[in-house]
């Protein structure tokens, strides 16, 4: 087997697929967000174990990896590490500006809002009696309210990449290695981290590493040596069976009268299939998605280019600004559905919406930061992620 | 829940089968429910017995105060006592007794603490078991709260009760604050485990309110609404047991 050279021997230019699925993943993350929503049936989820999150995460760990592997590699630790964690604080920042509107909203169902019918749900509203422990508990990223999970996994994620970055660069496989004893550890001894009020995370952070730097690791000549086994015709059919067996499964949670179809040990040792954990069979899926993608989908392909993936490539390559509002947005959707009117058209509509604003925006930054990037004349920028793959 | 539901519902605008008589010209029912909500393969031999031997039923209804509606009285209209008159209507010649035992505040894990001192009191043939929304509210880990669910489950099938889980109501205004899914999903996981009926409330409700039935985001001080909510919630429960049980009833509309 050819000697891989850790690493950034590749050309720097951008793999259009990353930011291709990162940019679709936003979307059907916020597809998923909006409350009862009929558009959400098309996303992913619907028909296998893996979602969107974990084509996010992963593909986050891979662009990190490029990105702050060259600044590590030219500039050393110290520079790339602070550039990490500089990447984190605006990912903090970002977090906390989503949950003031986050409160803005509660704020506002708890003060417009009574119906002797739910007065067990209104519970949920207790926490406004108390702000100055909700807020710290926020700031300290343990308070979870719905639909944030996300951005504190990344904040945590980030904030531990440093070093295993220094590693992945030296000794990658010891590190992968690493990662697979962390999430093992992580089932045996159920390590998460706890929330408030109570519980633990919605995403254990020392599970779903593993899919980080996985990503992180492919990054940095990882898909080169594993190209040889995805170019097997024996993946393409191992992956092709796992999907349709994933797929059955999940048609029978739809429809419980074809339940009967899993034996009840297969039953026994597959349920339940933990997403705060990433479950084995959810990386699985993810793992088998990723292989025939990047087998039936080359680097060069030519609709990467096309005018009609153009959105989805441009959300990608921002997926900082459009995740946060895609989490807006489907807050947004949501209030005026129950305002107004939540019908399937009404759906339809807020889906169709949210997407345009979220391409709006991202075209509007892309606009912004090429005119800033020729006005300011120096072309030497620091290796922002534009210039690989979309942010990190 | 939106996972299980989301393809569920479009299957079911193609197949919706009313329990109302509205095809035979009368007014529609406001509480109909399209059957496969409704109906599923799980069955409460030990109700069929009580009923067809012992012409009794006694079950007890656990659960938080979406059991209950606020009032002096409130508990006299609440899904419980609903359910007595409504199988009390349709099993003429047997007794049936629902008891309603409701605390606030309470994890699935503290009510399946408490399933060992019910069956000793009570001796139910059936316990109706709501549960789930503290533990959204609170954040319970959604993988403990249905580990603490079959511990219950096994309690009272262990201790000679059939049992039907009750999940959570559907509530518009917080499904963006109170994430339920995760909860929803464990009950489902346990119903399948241990092969006990889920009457998803949760579907029903949402049902209701995508036809029209009920608008569950009016902001309203007045009880009207939340009485016939937990009317029709009693007469569909209702339902749901006598299939389950396998019993020859009178018809589920009441008299009007």
């Amino acid at each position: 087997m050819a000697p891989v050279v850790p690493t950034l021997t590749a050309p720097i230019e951008r793999d259009l697929r990353l930011d291709l699925f990162r940019g679709l993943a936003l979307w059907l993350i916020f597809l998923d967000h909006v409350p009862n929503n009929i558009v959400a049936w098309f996303t992913i989820r619907n028909y296998g174990f893996s979602d969107a999150t974990e084509i996010f995460i992963f593909i986050s760990g891979y662009t990190a990896a490029f990105v702050y592997g060259r600044a590590m590699i030219e500039r050393g630790f110290i520079i790339a590490g602070a550039r990490i964690w500089k990447r984190l604080w605006q990912i903090y920042v970002a977090h906390v500006f989503l949950f003031s509107i986050y409160i803005a909203e509660i704020a506002y169902v708890a003060s417009s809002f009574e119906n002797p019918l739910y007065a067990e749900e209104m519970n949920a509203l207790d926490f406004l009696k108390n702000p100055d422990v909700t807020i710290i508990q926020a700031l300290l990223l343990k308070f979870k309210p719905a639909n944030m999970d996300v951005l504190p996994l990344y904040i945590v994620l980030l904030m531990a990449f440093p070093p295993v970055l220094w590693l992945l660069i030296r000794k990658a496989s010891v590190a992968l290695a690493l990662s697979v004893a962390l999430y093992v550890l992580a089932w045996e001894f159920e390590l998460n981290i706890e929330s408030y009020p109570s519980g633990h995370w919605y995403f254990n952070p020392f599970a779903w590493q593993l899919l980080f730097v996985f990503g992180a690791w492919c990054a940095l000549g990882g898909a080169a040596r594993l190209a040889p086994a995805l170019r097997s015709p024996v993946t393409v059919w191992l992956a092709t069976a796992y999907l349709v067996f994933a797929f059955g499964v999940t048609l029978t949670w739809y429809f419980p009268r074809l339940a009967f179809l899993i034996p009840h040990w297969l039953g026994e040792w597959m349920y339940p299939i933990d997403k705060t954990n990433l479950d084995v069979l959810r990386f699985a899926h993810f793992l088998a998605l990723a292989a025939l993608t990047v087998r039936f989908i080359p680097r060069d392909w030519p609709a990467l280019q096309s005018p009609w993936l153009r959105p989805a490539v441009l959300c990608g390559q921002h997926s900082l600004e459009i995740f946060c509002l895609g989490v807006f947005l489907a807050f947004a959707a949501h209030f005026v559905m129950v305002e107004f009117y939540g019908g399937a058209a009404m759906q339809i509509l807020m889906s169709m919406a949210g997407i345009l604003i979220m391409t709006g925006t991202a075209l509007l930054i892309s606009w912004y930061k090429r005119v800033e990037g020729r006005g300011s004349g120096t072309p030497k920028r620091p290796p922002d992620a534009d210039l690989a793959g979309g942010e990190a | 829940m939106k996972k299980w539901t989301a393809l569920g519902r479009a299957v079911a605008i193609g197949a919706i089968v009313l329990c109302s008589a509205a095809a035979s010209g009368q007014p529609a029912d406001v509480c109909a429910v399209p059957g496969y909500l409704l109906f599923g393969d799980s069955l409460l031999d030990r109700v069929n017995a009580a009923v067809t031997k012992e012409k009794e039923l006694k079950i007890v209804a656990l659960g938080g105060v979406s059991s209950t509606l606020p009032g002096p009285d409130g508990a006299s209209f609440a899904y419980p006592a609903r359910l007595e008159a409504a199988l009390g209507r349709r099993l003429p010649g047997v007794k049936v007794t629902v008891t309603a035992l409701f605390k606030p505040r309470q994890t699935a894990e503290e009510m399946a603490e408490s399933i060992d001192g019910i069956l000793l009191d009570y001796k139910p043939s059936l316990v109706v078991w709501q549960t789930g929304t503290y533990d959204a509210v609170r954040g319970t880990d959604p993988e403990e709260f249905r580990a603490s669910v079959s511990d219950g489950v096994e309690k009272l099938q262990a201790g000679g009760a059939d049992v039907v889980l009750v999940n959570m109501q559907y509530s518009p205004r917080t499904e963006s604050i109170v994430a339920i899914g995760a909860y929803a999903d464990g009950m489902r996981w346990v119903s399948r485990e241990r092969e006990v009926p889920v009457f998803d409330r949760l579907a029903i409700m949402r049902h209701w309110y995508d036809a029209g039935q009920f608008d569950l985001y009016k902001a309203t001080k007045d009880l009207k609404m939340a009485k016939s909510v937990h009317d029709c919630l009693g007469r569909a429960l209702g339902a749901t047991i006598i299939d389950a049980a396998r019993l020859e009833a009178r018809d589920g509309t009441p008299p009007q």
